[in-house]
């Protein structure tokens, strides 16, 4: 069937199964988009910024487990998507971006919102097409959804010519399983199958672990982000259960198993609970899924976990010992892996050992009363009045750091938050695309008054689409993470980190067409929780926290993961 | 960290636009500077074969090749030591001949190393000399004694001994696939 670029693009995509896409046109996409307003079953939508889109369809995905689509255009549009993309990258999160670039007469002359795009995504994609022959799209995009979300899945880039967009070319529309079968794919699978399919776990590196296992007296389990991605919640659980241990999770892991599971001991690292950091110090097998040991968890990597024996079990042969020698590892995926142990390894029982691990806080408190909130009232009293399986997202900073540690995330996808990248404003992009994904489930984004102001113009995505998501912006008036390291390193030198500017975030709330509150105190939160979750649109709530209030405890960059600066 | 040394990788990639790039770049970003970097074709069509030397002990080498192998362009990655390979770099020097004494002095060492004259005229004398990275270096340490108008290697490149080559599902290759490490 003879059809324009444009046209076989959306062919694809709806191949795929694509539903949702996130973006925004402009001049070099026009053709795409064109084809897009002629298209039925494919939902587009449209963000306040390019930005906004590319989180979002991270949200998306993040909270699916499908592949998100974005769209945009050309030069500024595409350089807009990289923090996306890179936070998309640097989480293991599938979304396959398409953009547009000036027509091949115009490349390489500096034309009008030119710009070298897959050179720039090259180090922040699992892969990336430059496309300039209209016959190879098709290829090309069905090569890019099986590596998006293949393997240790990541984000994809297309960069399509806007004349490929409109020349035609034959298309034969092709199901999804078949996709192997024939062209680029058929090769590619041929010669690196390792790139699309999970090695197959080896029976001897099994037995090994389940020798270690037998052998040890003071098993720590971390859970990564590769149960979370692995969807192996489940195989996880029975694991865990089997081999009676703590579970320490990563940030990237929150859901991985139930935060407040019998044997979570919480978060692991810079500032994980007194509870995770000690296991890891004294234990004597610390087996390690979907873990990579960054450098906020394994904080110094030459004496983490000093006293055990390493087990590293990973879909990525390149994290094997990349940050952290192991003793021993396996390369597969989470559930398989998981699923071969739960038949090998037998109950066991470590009372005393566990007794130890739980004899320190696995939850930090704070001093309570006074004028504002502080975190565990805010974050306890979210979750008491909300349904269970919200989906929380989340920006970064002090605030990230206390949802990780007071919410208790119950499944894998519950909770977004950009771990490895570390992006400020990435939350109520993601929270737009988890609601429009999950419209049954209550969203809510907790942010802080940083991370806010910097892509708050998504309300104006949220009011349009109405998406009733609940905001908590924790507002301390101050940039609180990097204050709290000025204060405990820096002298107190508290250079550029106060915040007390505009907005107003209730005002702004309403200028978007949304409602907002400001709170102080446990009733007024409660009060404003009923009112957003009755209201059923969009809604604001602005926190009033104490700016010295700290993320607790701190262990400092480098240093051996017991030496907590503060508790 | 183990002994820092010269180390080879051979990279077998598709003969595309932008691979080399992705190939160099994952060097810079991993904080690795190249020594040497030799690319060409191959005698299977649309397929490139890169040599790089890079300076790192073998623990980070191995890292190295697991990141390229990675790449989707990348079709297979080899670690070559000494001991099991064949290497061969190309140079070109030209040489200032002032007179005639200097000329029979630069081409009796030419010839001691078997070196071929490829270029002569009035004032200089070029020669090419094919060899490991030894040879290469005593050479140049002898004609340091004159002067060195301009000097171009191609960089190594280097091929297994024996039986074994990179298109083979070798040891290595297979057991990336299965999840072993060789090291």
């Amino acid at each position: 069937m003879q059809m324009n670029g444009a046209k076989i693009l959306m062919e694809c995509l709806l191949e795929q199964g694509v539903d949702t896409i996130f973006g925004y046109p402009g001049g070099t996409i026009l053709n795409v988009y064109d084809e897009l307003y002629q298209c039925e079953g494919i939902r587009h939508i449209l963000t306040a910024h390019e930005q906004g889109a590319a989180h979002a369809a991270d949200g998306y995905a993040r909270s699916t487990g499908k592949i998100g689509v974005c769209f945009a255009t050309s030069g500024p549009g595409a350089t807009n998507l990289t923090t996306g993309i890179a936070t998309a990258y640097m989480d293991s999160s599938p979304v396959v971006f398409i953009s547009c670039n000036v027509a091949e007469n115009l490349i390489g002359k500096d034309s009008f919102q030119e710009v070298d795009i897959t050179g720039i995504t090259m180090p922040i994609t699992k892969s990336n097409y430059l496309v300039r022959d209209v016959n190879k799209l098709a290829d090309t995009v069905r090569e890019a959804f099986a590596i998006a979300g293949s393997g240790r899945p990541g984000p994809v880039f297309i960069d399509i010519l806007k004349n490929v967009t409109a020349e035609t070319a034959d298309f034969e529309p092709l199901p999804r399983d078949r996709h192997f079968q024939g062209g680029r794919l058929a090769t590619l699978k041929e010669r690196a199958t390792d790139k699309f399919v999970a090695p197959e776990p080896n029976a001897d590196d099994i037995a090994e672990l389940v020798r270690l296992i037998d052998e040890a007296d003071k098993p720590l389990i971390i859970c990564g982000g590769g149960v979370v991605r692995g969807r192996a919640q489940d195989e996880f659980a029975v694991f865990a259960e089997k081999m009676d241990a703590p579970v320490a999770i990563t940030l990237m892991g929150a859901g991985g198993y139930p935060g407040d599971g019998p044997l979570a001991t919480g978060m692991l690292g810079m500032h994980g609970s007194q509870a995770s950091n000690r296991a890891a110090a004294s234990c004597d097998l610390l087996i390690a899924f979907g873990c990579r040991f960054s450098d906020r968890v394994a904080l110094n990597p030459d004496n983490f976990a000093p006293q055990a024996k390493i087990v590293q079990i990973d879909i990525d042969r390149a994290e094997i010992n990349k940050n952290v020698l192991t003793d021993h590892y396996i390369v597969g995926d989470a559930a398989q892996v998981l699923a071969l142990l739960n038949e090998k390894v037998g109950q066991k029982q470590h009372n005393e050992w566990k007794d130890y691990v739980f004899s320190f806080p696995t939850e930090t408190m704070y001093d309570e009363g006074g004028d504002a909130l502080t975190p565990k009232q805010i974050l306890n009293t979210i979750q008491r009045m909300v349904p269970e399986d919200t989906v929380v997202a989340t920006d970064v900073g002090q605030h990230q750091m206390w949802a990780i540690q007071h919410f208790h995330f119950s499944y894998p996808g519950q909770l977004l938050t950009s771990g490895g990248f570390g992006t400020m404003g990435f939350g109520l992009g993601a929270a737009i695309g988890a609601k429009v994904a999950n419209p049954d489930k209550t969203v809510i984004h907790i942010t802080g008054d940083g991370s806010f102001r910097m892509n708050c113009n998504e309300l104006a995505t949220e009011q349009y689409y109405d998406l009733p998501i609940i905001t908590f912006v924790f507002n301390n008036g101050v940039l609180g993470m990097v204050r709290q390291w000025q204060s405990l390193i820096y002298d107190k030198h508290y250079s550029q980190t106060t915040l007390d500017r505009a907005p107003d975030f209730v005002k702004l709330a309403e200028a978007y067409g949304l409602r907002g509150a400001r709170v102080s105190n446990v009733e007024q939160l409660e009060a404003a929780i009923r009112e957003a979750l009755a209201w059923g649109h969009g809604y604001v709530i602005d926190c009033a926290i104490h700016m010295d209030e700290m993320v607790r405890p701190m262990v400092g960059g480098g240093s051996p993961i017991t030496k907590f600066i503060i508790c | 960290m183990d002994q820092i040394k010269k180390q080879t990788l051979v990279v077998l990639v598709d003969n595309e636009a932008g691979v080399l790039s992705q190939v160099s770049r994952l060097f810079s970003r991993k904080g690795y500077n190249i020594e040497s970097l030799a690319v060409g074709a191959t005698a299977r069509d649309n397929l490139s074969r890169i040599t790089i030397e890079v300076l790192t002990d073998d623990a980070h080498v191995q890292l190295l090749s697991n990141q390229l192998r990675k790449l989707i362009p990348v079709h297979s990655v080899k670690i070559l030591t000494d001991q099991k390979s064949i290497r061969r770099e190309l140079i070109i020097i030209k040489m200032r001949t002032p007179d005639a004494g200097v000329r029979n002095e630069i081409t009796q060492i030419a010839n001691i190393f078997r070196a071929s004259i490829i270029d002569v005229s009035i004032g200089t004398l070029s020669i090419a000399v094919i060899g490991e990275e030894q040879k290469i270096e005593g050479m140049i340490n002898l004609l340091k004694e004159f002067e060195i108008m301009e000097l171009v290697r191609t960089g190594v490149i280097a091929l297994e001994r024996g039986q074994n080559t990179i298109h083979d599902e070798t040891k290595e290759k297979g057991e990336f696939n299965y999840g072993k490490n060789v090291l």
